[in-house]
């Protein structure tokens, strides 16, 4: 085991898988010489070389599709994008070929590329440096989808995404890259996906976050306690696919939900996850299903701090859902 | 060979390669294109009759797509657009399997989940097409170099038409490509024709081919209709490309003789003159000259091969129309590598559908 931040997590996943397997390789915007602008490549250049650790053209397209072909031939792409913000000039190769390839060639042409990039506000990024824009992907059929909130599981979902016969989209909370240390198990210790982490064992109320949310949501579990509200949080993680059975298992306990997120609500994760409860969970639950999230806005600069969940308006939602019912 | 290809620039021209089509093969490649000619032909009847439900005609182009992939090896990857039928013959894809495509029948390898022409076939090493413009252009140059760094000696070559040549993936493309020396052939044919933009209005480029000059490599005009021609410029690009001197964008003037599709009508965008005229340079009807000329065909030899492509054509459709449709519920595979836990609820969910006589299949 080995104390690290989350961006150090990511980078020695990256190092453990290129060095396993001579067909991984990494390519971006300045992740060669630069190490990357979060600095999750750092080291890679020197150690694996040019052929390995491709600085591209300024091009999301080029990055996305050069990756497909490579996927196609048989290497392991991990493509970093810069920020999620700027994913949309490579969005049809994202989802019309990317996402399509084994389905459409009829499984004759898998296409295992892993797509690297930060998301999520917090960090003062303003419109443009700070979206939470995962449920584009989750609603693409034939992407997986997965985000983590730990240096643990950010190095062994990493190596599970790069060991995937399928591509996926891996999303890094980049306002925890830093803040958020722990231990992490070294060597190849894979995280599997579609499994939820329960972070805290609770039988009032659930809530379900992912990302940076996961620490708010942690945040708000404390303050609620010590009102003598016992909650459980639920860390998602793997989005697509779900963990749907641990998320209804945990409503049938609690018989209450609040989701997290910082996307905006209108058809946000949050929304599935509430008609999944709805479906699956309805007699257990005795208030209505909450949601905190990012509002129908566009991503404010100078009022991020109003926009974002915190731990006061979860703790407010879930003290509300105890009192309703 | 390649007398009918020209750089475009200040760049050095390509040197010519000690290569050309013996007679045999030559003959064999107006076979391959008769073929083509003959399918198209028949598909559009088909079409019409509700037998298929679409068709992309490539009549015009054979010259440019047979002479393309007569000059690469069986081991160089394709990535094709939807119109490269006489490159999928040429690399041996069997009419057959091209017809259970257009039917979309349990004997299509992409299980009926795309339109007709939007197909592909591993074994020859062809990338199943999909619909939008110029995306394979981008993932051919990630092809070449993982080619390369599994240091394979073959190269990849993406087919696109005038269009594509204003998309996203082309400027990308060709930019990565030429950033690393990518063992790419870029292989444009300029068919004149975005369904109804002329390609005067595609750009303001005296040629296409030019547009690899900004990139840092040779761009080539050939002439399309030309099958030796096409040839030895892609024979060319190909030498230069495994030397590690780089991609090639090579521009193939064709005419689209039909219908940029069969939903489409081009009455209302081009005269019957202008399709006269380039009528006049039928590739099919070149290649027959040139071999009479060497002596290689006559009258009645030509009307066998024709008799014998139809022949074919109609077998070849009998047979994909007598094999059974695809499994209903076989929509559900492939998504991923194993179906989620979700697709296998949905799958039940539909499977019950079905027995509960809800779905009729």
């Amino acid at each position: 085991m080995t104390e690290l931040t989350l961006v150090q997590a990511v980078n020695r996943g990256l190092a453990e898988a290129m060095r396993r397997d001579p067909n991984v390789l990494v390519l971006g915007e300045d992740v060669g010489v630069n190490g990357g602008v979060f600095r999750a490549t750092d080291g890679l250049l020197k150690e694996f070389g040019e052929e390995r650790v491709l600085d591209t053209p300024l091009s999301e397209t080029g990055i996305v599709g050069t990756a497909i072909g490579m996927a196609l031939y048989g290497l392991k792409p991990v493509a970093e994008i810069q920020f999620l913000d700027f994913i949309y000039p490579a969005f049809d190769q994202i989802v019309s070929e990317l996402a399509k390839f084994r389905y459409r060639s009829g499984g004759q042409y898998p296409c295992p590329v892993v797509i690297r990039t930060p998301y999520g506000g917090g960090i003062k990024g303003g419109l443009y440096h700070s979206q939470s824009t995962e449920a584009y992907f989750c609603h693409t059929a034939g992407l997986k989808v997965v985000i983590p909130s730990t240096p643990a599981d950010a190095k062994g979902l990493l190596l599970t995404a790069i060991q995937d016969e399928d591509p996926v989209m891996f999303l890094e909370p980049k306002r925890i890259y830093r803040s958020v240390s722990g231990e992490v198990p070294d060597g190849d210790v894979r995280v599997p996906f579609g499994r939820a982490r329960l972070v805290r064992d609770g039988t009032d109320v659930s809530i379900f976050a992912y990302g940076a949310m996961v620490p708010v949501a942690s945040e708000a579990a404390d303050t609620l306690a010590a009102e003598g509200i016992s909650a459980e949080v639920i860390d998602l993680r793997s989005l697509v696919p779900l963990d749907e059975a641990a998320a209804v298992a945990s409503v049938e306990k609690t018989g209450r939900a609040v989701i997290v997120h910082e996307a905006a609500r209108f058809c946000g994760f949050g929304a599935e996850l509430a008609a999944l409860l709805a479906e699956k969970a309805l007699y257990s639950l005795k208030a209505p299903i909450a949601r905190v999230t990012g509002y129908d806005t566009p991503f404010p600069y100078a009022l991020e701090h109003l926009y974002l969940p915190n731990a006061a308006r979860v703790a407010h939602a879930a003290r509300e859902t105890v009192r309703s019912g | 060979m390649n007398s009918g290809a020209s750089s475009t620039g200040t760049r050095s021209p390509p040197s010519a390669p000690a290569v050309s089509l013996t007679p045999a093969e030559l003959l064999e490649s107006y076979k391959t294109m008769v073929l083509s000619r003959a399918t198209d032909e028949r598909c559009l009847t088909l079409q019409r009759q509700g037998r298929i439900g679409f068709y992309v005609p490539a009549s015009g182009q054979e010259a440019a797509q047979v002479g393309c992939a007569r000059a690469l090896s069986g081991d160089d990857w394709i990535f094709p657009a939807y119109r490269e039928i006489g490159v999928a013959l040429a690399r041996g894809v069997s009419l057959e399997r091209l017809f259970d495509q257009f039917i979309g029948n349990s004997g299509d390898l992409s299980k009926g989940r795309q339109m007709p022409n939007h197909y592909g076939f591993r074994e020859q090493r062809f990338v199943t097409a999909s619909s939008p413009i110029g995306t394979q252009i981008t993932q051919a140059v990630g092809a070449a170099i993982a080619a390369r760094r599994k240091r394979d000696p073959i190269v990849t070559v993406t087919f696109f038409g005038d269009g594509a040549t204003s998309s996203n993936d082309f400027h990308a493309g060709l930019n990565f490509a030429g950033v690393y020396r990518a063992p790419t052939i870029f292989f444009c044919q300029n068919n004149q024709w975005a369904i109804s933009l002329p390609r005067e209005k595609q750009t303001r480029s005296a040629t296409l081919a030019e547009k690899a000059h900004a990139y840092g490599f040779d761009g080539v005009v050939v002439d399309g209709t030309d099958l030796e021609a096409v040839y030895g410029a892609v024979a060319t690009a190909r030498a230069r490309a495994l030397a590690g001197q780089g991609p090639t964008l090579i521009e193939a003037q064709v005419y689209r003789f039909g219908p940029h599709s069969t939903s489409d009508d081009p009455h209302r965008y081009r005269t019957d003159a202008e399709v006269a005229h380039w009528k006049e340079t039928d590739p099919v009807q070149r290649l027959k000259q040139r071999l009479s000329a060497a002596g290689q065909l006559d009258e009645p030899r030509d009307q066998m091969l024709w008799e014998a492509a139809r022949g074919e054509v109609s077998r070849a459709l009998e047979a994909a129309e007598r094999r059974p449709p695809v499994e209903p519920a076989s929509f559900f595979d492939d998504v991923f590598a194993r179906p989620t836990p979700r697709l296998e609820a949905e799958r039940a969910e539909f499977d019950a559908l079905v027995q509960q006589g809800v779905v009729k299949p």
